[in-house]
């Protein structure tokens, strides 16, 4: 018994072996780094037999932990979709190259209200592909009042009912906006006033989360979250009683864009892919899947046709983008400065 | 009575055990995506999860992984306790401190570091860093785990062997091994725990496509896990019990037999 | 008995590598600042109050669910050794850590599934017309969060040393009119001690600096010192800090450990005597 056991787990693992080597020997290989679940897998096989390549797809689960892979790993990555200030901060760092838009012709079917924003002033590094704003959901059920202002998370009406996002730059931003400031602020009183602010929240809010904020939503175990737009959007669909608000004061207009690190090895092919990924149908298809505004105007338009979609949180209004602004990369020295800050909060 | 008492309290906490694990089981089976609701009873997870290559090769990954890893270090860190056993008291707390450093840093430290080391020598990250680096957590425990059961032999067991000229060889296959077992397979499962289930220091040490399913879970976790997951923990979970079950009834019958004769 | 040592080597050679290597990195990191010149300033930062406080604090609790681990995990190893049919014996073993092979993270979702306010549990009070609990992120949860993730690590080596302890000890004992309870006090207990440390060392060590439990079952108000060296390394992206704080915290650890080798020690010692 023990000798077969051995024997057939030292088979799996030869076998295992022999595979994982494999992949690298076929000729042009491309190597997609996203987050997990931000695209139609399907796409994939077509883009290989359509290009006569192989891809291998990786997923990270943050900018922070892509961004040491990139930086610090000896890995080998062609097409990465960093957020807005990790896309500045890779460029003052060399860690991305410039896009060479001969080969994206289907650049023309971005929308124009994702372009040009100042991370990345004239899109030369990076191809919007998902984008929305930060908002409070909240349960109309439990929440009366019509909410239109972060100081709905401040209320002690509330109290036990709030659920933060655990992010340094999120939740002050939401403190920030709420007093008025950019929320790239980066003058020391305005900072000190946010985070006695987040202090002063504390004990009203029954947790800081991350994406556990969706599920708790849905299944109404708190009143009012911060989320983001695309999350917002599911959230809704799933259960009824659920709205979602970009505050007056103002909020965060973030990006995901697609970008090309300097470690790539294959840049034609990596713009290929780029281009691949604006094309309208790929576009439809994976919008549809992942549920985030896509910056393709073929599949806005295509979305909006779902009811699940037809929201403000899926297509804000102008007059709702003109009051968010986007994340700008603060430097090392006030990136400490808020993590610092965000420290203290949690561990009040 | 007594043996009544006694399963009681191994059934309570194996209770708290599974308790989780059945809810897992049975949000396999809800035909919504959230954990939030309940919308019926459904399999289509699981035709889902079929006929996603991306988690099967996770999968793939996740157990070739895990099984080399298990072997390479049960065979190391026992073959090194044995060896360390016989070292000085000080060389010996020298070593186990060195020992402890991957079981004390941060999973993140680990990684971070281990991703660095790659980087330095020019390594390509891939299955192999990540092997290397599940190797290197693993061992610490298995040597742990097999440390005290060397302490608790005999003395004179050794030297008494010693004296009938027994050759080291013979000694550990005969004499040590017999009596350390417990605490082999004790080490052995905690390194096939510790690998099947880790992502940090896999995310860092990994490359070239190769994810695995602790990987493909926290990156799905920004947009909500996929129920697919629960419905591959449930396959996962049904299938080593169903395994338990044939070891087990093959060993009964073949006892009955020997009985027989 | 000498050559024995050779077995050791390989594994010396390994942790050289692939331990003493990247712990020379981290030491690098922890006297540089980022621009790599050398400071002290990352060890002095640490010692300020709010540091100490959350080191602390990941102290206490990492004590506590050690704590609540033994008393839980040696009663449970204590009577698996005592089942006498072998088969049955191994399949609770392997039954106790089989859960540990699902994702954690879905095992954790499924805590927050049972312990929430609309959660099971709560659901099934109601039923039974009892007032809910608040169950979920409070220190509670975190506690249960690590003592079900660490079970096992004390259950397992404790398991292994009683479970081929030399019988004829206790019945010498109970020859000499020792009951049960002595028994067991005087002699099984003092020689199951390093199974008891094995198991101590291995829930302690990785209770302490564990930031995933803390962040979902405690709400992420619980700023425990796991989470803290996670955000400066990833969030703060400062390596040299994160470097230097899981120094500070591993030398911290180490002297405990060094205190409680001792303490075994004398058990033992005494343990002879009385033999």
């Amino acid at each position: 018994m023990k000798k077969k056991i051995v024997a057939i787990s030292l088979v799996i693992l030869f076998t295992a072996a022999l595979l994982a080597g494999c992949g690298t020997a076929s000729a042009e290989t491309l190597y997609v780094y996203n987050w997990g679940v931000f695209m139609d897998t399907s796409v994939l096989a077509e883009f290989e037999s359509e290009y006569n390549c192989k891809v291998v797809y990786e997923n990270y689960a943050s900018n922070e932990e892509m961004y040491y892979k990139i930086k610090g790993g000896n890995a080998v990555y062609d097409v990465i979709f960093p957020s807005d200030y990790m896309i500045e901060k890779m460029v003052e760092e060399d860690l991305l190259l410039p896009l060479n838009y001969d080969n994206i012709p289907n650049y023309a079917n971005i929308d124009e209200r994702t372009l040009n924003k100042d991370f990345d002033p004239a899109n030369v590094y990076s191809v919007p592909y998902f984008w929305g704003t930060l908002g409070i959901i909240y349960n109309t059920n439990y929440v009366e009042e019509e909410i239109t202002s972060w100081n709905a998370l401040f209320d002690e009406k509330y109290q036990g009912q709030i659920l933060m996002y655990d992010s340094q730059r999120d939740s002050m931003a939401v403190a920030l906006s709420l007093l008025g400031y950019s929320i790239n602020s980066t003058n020391e009183s305005e900072l000190e006033e946010a985070y006695n602010l987040l202090v002063e929240q504390k004990p009203l809010v029954m947790a800081y989360v991350n994406d556990q904020v969706i599920d708790m939503m849905i299944g109404s175990e708190a009143h009012l979250a911060v989320v983001y737009s695309g999350d917002g959007v599911y959230c809704m669909s799933m259960n009824e009683s659920l709205k979602y608000v970009v505050p007056q004061e103002g909020s965060n207009y973030w990006f995901d864009n697609m970008a090309i690190p300097a470690s790539c090895e294959n840049q034609e092919l990596a713009e290929a892919f780029i281009n691949f990924m604006c094309r309208d149908d790929i576009a439809i298809r994976n919008t549809m899947e992942v549920g985030y505004s896509s910056s393709n105007k073929a599949a806005m338009a295509a979305a909006l046709e779902e009811e699940e979609f037809n929201n403000e949180a899926y297509n804000p209004t102008d007059e709702i983008l003109a009051r968010c602004s986007v994340f700008r990369n603060l430097g090392d020295e006030y990136v400490q400065k808020y993590a610092d800050y965000w420290t203290r909060v949690k561990a009040h | 009575m007594k043996k009544f008492l006694r399963n009681a309290y191994l059934y309570v906490l194996l209770l708290f055990l599974y308790a989780p694990i059945i809810v897992l089981m049975v949000y396999s089976f809800n035909a919504s995506k959230s954990r939030g609701v309940w919308e019926g009873f459904t399999f289509d997870w699981y035709a889902k999860l079929f006929a996603n290559t991306q988690i099967l090769s996770a999968l793939y990954n996740t157990l070739a992984v895990a099984l080399i890893a298990t072997i390479i270090s049960t065979i190391v860190g026992t073959l090194s306790a044995i060896g360390i056993h016989f070292y000085s008291k000080r060389r010996q707390s020298i070593l186990l401190n060195v020992n402890y450093v991957p079981v004390v840093n941060p999973d993140i430290v680990t990684g971070v570091s281990m991703m660095l080391l790659f980087a330095t020598f020019h390594i390509r990250q891939g299955f192999i860093t990540m092997l290397i680096a599940h190797i290197t957590f693993c061992i610490p425990y298995v040597l742990l785990s097999v440390l005290p059961k060397l302490r608790q032999m005999d003395k004179h067991t050794f030297e008494a062997a010693m004296d009938l000229g027994a050759r080291p060889a013979y000694m550990i296959r005969h004499v040590i091994l017999p009596e350390i077992k417990p605490g082999i397979v004790t080490g052995m499962l905690f390194a096939f725990t510790l690998s099947i289930d880790d992502f940090v220091i896999s995310f860092f040490t990994t490359g070239g496509g190769v994810n695995n399913l602790s990987i493909l879970v926290y990156s799905m976790a920004r947009r909500g896990i996929s129920p697919e997951m629960n419905a591959l923990s449930t396959i996962m979970i049904l299938t080593v019990s169903a395994l338990l079950i044939i070891i087990n009834l093959r060993g009964t019958k073949k006892t009955k037999v020997q009985g027989g004769n | 008995m000498k050559k024995m040592r050779v077995l050791g080597v390989p594994y010396i050679v390994w942790m050289i590598i692939f331990i003493c290597l990247p712990l020379i990195f981290l030491a690098i990191y922890s006297f540089t600042n980022r621009t790599g010149g050398f400071t002290f300033n990352n060890f002095k930062e640490f010692f300020s109050p709010i540091y100490i406080k959350i080191l602390l604090n990941s102290l206490y609790l990492a004590a506590i669910s050690t704590l609540i681990c033994f008393l839980l995990g040696y009663p449970a190893a204590y009577l698996i050794s005592r089942i006498h049919n072998e088969r049955k014996r191994n399949v609770i073993l392997l039954l106790f850590i089989m859960p540990m092979w699902m994702n954690f993270l879905l095992r954790t979702y499924s805590w927050m599934t049972l312990l929430g306010n609309n959660g099971l549990i709560n659901l099934l009070l109601q039923k039974l017309s009892l007032p809910p609990l608040n169950m979920l992120y409070n220190t509670s949860a975190v506690l249960l969060g690590m003592v079900y993730n660490f079970l096992p690590f004390m259950v397992y080596p404790i398991y292994s040393v009683l479970t081929k302890l030399n019988q004829s000890y206790r019945n010498a004992a109970q020859d000499l009119g020792a009951n049960n309870r002595t028994a067991f006090l005087k002699i099984t207990f003092p020689l199951s001690l390093p199974g008891v440390i094995t198991g101590i060392t291995m829930v302690f060590m990785p209770a302490v600096s564990t930031f995933v439990i803390p962040s979902l079952l405690g709400g992420g108000q619980n700023m425990l010192i796991g989470s803290l060296i996670e955000q400066q390394i990833l969030q703060a992206g400062n390596m040299n800090f994160g470097s230097a704080a899981s120094l500070i915290m591993m030398v911290i650890i180490f002297i405990m450990m060094r205190i409680m080798e001792t303490f075994d020690k004398t058990k033992k010692d005494k343990v002879e005597i009385n033999i």
